[in-house]
């Protein structure tokens, strides 16, 4: 018995060596014969993203997505920073056309400002992707919320809430007029209340994407509106004010805000303490995926620039209070940090 | 010398509108009355004690901004850094007490508010000195300036725009949003504000000093004001009262948000100042002309937002308003040929 174990332990010796070796010198297995294009494609490539500002959660979550995804392939990321200025951030397009990198990502502080230096991007041979403000002109690819969804949803939710037995009294917050974001917003919210009578808008005012003036209109409006029903808002970074003066106001209860936004920690702050009662996400840690991804296929495709055009709009998820815990396992709740060691 | 009051009434060759009775303080009395007037008739519930309370909670910073404007123009000066030392001083503050490089606990808040102050004296000092010695126009500087507080605080401490003030801010909180007596707390520090700079610019040198380089800063130096360190005093003045602005702003809205300094509030403050009758060319007015310009533009502005007046329309209407502020303000203070030459913006 003794010496066949010894037999069966020699020979297993025997067979394991040469798979042993075998493995450290990386024979084992078969290679994926698409890997070393898929490398080369990608490696040295150079992508420049132009936000309306960097600083804020929705365009820092952006650019440290694409950083942690893409430079590890070996694509560059650079970033030109307007800080809200559109001019600043049209002639940063302007001075990248010259310069050529292969993708630019531009996030339009209005439908037309940038319109006719993308289609010149594009035809100087430059990709351009857009994410989550559109432009006018169509490019390459459009990743990002889909406005006139997020007004339709953000309407429904207020009818639902503001029905019979309310006063049906509905206040509007729009952000910077000319924004796609508040543009289509408010097309999606006249789809649906226009099939609502019983909801009346007694104020609809921009507070340029700023949480003071949100504040002050807010507190004008309750005070005008005592039985006010619901406030939509249209980011919900602007709306930290809308929801301050609800809550000084003592209205918290009876007043429905609903916000929008790219489901940052703040924003999950803020539901939880009751500043807002729904804020639709348009999941930034997802948007910074699907950019990431885009760009690497229109890299790998070799089509030319503005040959194929497609849009992808994210998924939306509805927070409230009390699904928080449900939709962080998805994303939400996320911060800046937590996106640059993903 | 005269105090500022006398100078107001003018001891010059009465121009001909004032021979009709007609000062630009008159005509804003006048304007204001009358749209509160029209309001209060017409629109259900701007008369609510309510409203008002709304009105003038909702215009306090920017009342609290124009008292600090308001000395700086009487001395013949402008500051346009205003807003970035408010953004700026407010989110230096509300950093620090959070975990940061420099303090990985986070200080308390009242140390780093501290600290803010700290950092608006350095910067408004730098402003102060730059025009009192290097005789830069303070147009320019204060403009210049604006960017550098604004690049420095960005670079130096803050990662991001919008910074939520910490737990133990409780008191900032009071200030933005607390009620005293159901009165709001910002209301009494613009009123507490205004009467400090008013008995500051009445009852001390100080203010005789101000009023006397706005009239003929060359004629001050001659007749003994120390005009340098003046200027310097007046601007980091300036700054003081704009970190309280600041503050009151954090607790009104729980945060900070730095991209304020790229909004048009500085315009705002120089229109309430102008169209509350403090002359550009400097020496004339008084914390009065500061109320009546902020009553004016809340006015206006609550009235506009009850009206629902979009968003363009109400832009339009300011800048109407500015521009007529402005005219009357050449009209009905006309500029002294031998002194205008100075200093002037």
């Amino acid at each position: 018995m003794k010496q066949m174990i010894k037999v069966i332990a020699a020979a297993a010796l025997t067979i394991a060596a040469p798979l042993a070796s075998g493995a450290q010198t990386g024979k084992m297995g078969i290679n994926d014969p698409q890997r070393a294009a898929v490398y080369d494609a990608l490696k040295g490539k150079k992508v420049v993203f132009v936000p309306v500002a960097l600083g804020f959660d929705l365009s820092d979550g952006w650019y440290a997505g694409m950083k942690s995804q893409l430079e590890p392939l070996g694509i560059s990321v650079d970033v030109r920073d307007p800080n809200w200025s559109a001019d600043a951030g049209a002639r940063a397009i302007a001075s990248l056309i010259a310069e050529k990198p292969d993708v630019i990502v531009a996030h339009n502080p209005d439908v037309q400002t940038y319109a006719k230096l993308l289609r010149k991007a594009e035809k100087r041979g430059i990709h351009v992707v857009q994410i989550n403000m559109k432009s006018a002109y169509a490019t390459d690819a459009f990743i990002g919320a889909d406005y006139v969804d997020i007004g339709r949803r953000a309407a429904q939710a207020v009818v639902e809430r503001c029905g019979a037995g309310t006063s049906g009294k509905v206040a509007i917050v729009q952000g910077v007029v000319t924004a796609a974001a508040s543009a289509y917003q408010l097309r999606g919210i006249s789809d649906v209340l226009s099939k609502h009578p019983e909801i009346k808008i007694v104020s609809n005012q921009a507070a340029d994407w700023d949480a003071t003036k949100a504040r002050a209109i807010t507190e004008t409006t309750l005070q005008q509106n005592p039985d006010l029903c619901g406030i939509i808002g249209f980011w919900d970074g602007m709306d930290v004010g809308t929801g301050a003066a609800v809550k000084q106001a003592g209205k918290a209860d009876s007043v429905f805000v609903v916000t929008s936004g790219g489901g940052g920690k703040a924003g999950c702050d803020n539901l939880r303490q009751g500043v807002f009662d729904l804020d639709i996400s348009y999941d930034v840690p997802g948007q910074a995926r699907d950019l990431s991804n885009a760009i690497e296929s229109i890299l790998q495709s070799g089509f030319k620039p503005g040959a194929y055009k497609y849009t992808l709009y994210t998924p939306l998820q509805m927070l409230t209070r009390d699904n928080l815990e449900k939709y962080r396992t998805f994303g939400a709740c996320w911060t800046v940090d937590d996106l640059k060691s993903r | 010398m005269k105090s500022g009051h006398d100078r107001q009434n003018g001891t010059r060759a009465p121009s001909p509108a004032r021979r009709l009775r007609l000062t630009q303080e008159g005509i804003i009395v006048t304007i204001t009355v009358v749209m509160f007037g029209a309001f209060a008739v017409f629109l259900p519930g701007f008369l609510s004690v309510g409203n008002l309370l709304t009105l003038l909670r909702s215009v306090s910073v920017l009342g609290i901004l124009s008292v600090g404007m308001g000395v700086v123009v009487i001395s013949r000066g402008i500051d346009l850094s205003m807003v970035a030392t408010l953004a700026m001083g407010t989110a230096v503050a509300v950093v620090l007490a959070q975990p940061n490089p420099w303090f990985p606990q986070g200080l308390p808040f009242w140390q780093g508010a501290l600290l803010g102050l700290l950092f608006v004296l350095i910067v408004t000092s730098a402003t102060g000195l730059i025009i009192a010695y290097a005789d830069l126009p303070a147009v320019f500087a204060t403009l210049a300036m604006g960017y550098v507080i604004y690049g420095l605080g960005r670079s130096l401490f803050l990662s991001g725009e919008a910074n939520y003030l910490p737990d133990d801010a409780g008191w900032v909180v009071y200030l933005g949003r607390g009620l005293f007596h159901g009165i709001p707390v910002s209301i009494l520090c613009f009123i507490a504000v205004l009467v400090i700079t008013e008995i500051i610019l009445r009852k001390t040198a100080f203010g005789l000093f101000v009023y006397a380089m706005g009239d003929n800063p060359v004629a001050a130096r001659s007749a003994g004001v120390p005009v340098r360190p003046i200027t310097v005093v007046i601007y980091v003045f300036a700054g003081l009262v704009a970190y309280f602005a600041g503050l009151l702003t954090a607790g009104a809205v729980n945060n900070i948000n730095t991209r304020i300094f790229n909004s048009t509030l500085i315009y705002d403050v120089l229109m309430v100042v102008v169209v509350g009758g403090i002359g550009l060319s400097g020496g004339k007015g008084s914390m009065k002309n500061v109320v009546l310009g902020t009553l004016l533009i809340g006015t206006l502005l609550n009235g506009m937002i009850i009206m629902n007046v979009s968003y363009i329309q109400q832009n339009l209407i300011k800048g109407v308003i500015l521009l007529a502020a402005i005219l009357a303000d050449t009209i009905f203070n006309p500029r002294d040929e031998q002194t205008s030459q100075q200093g002037d913006i």
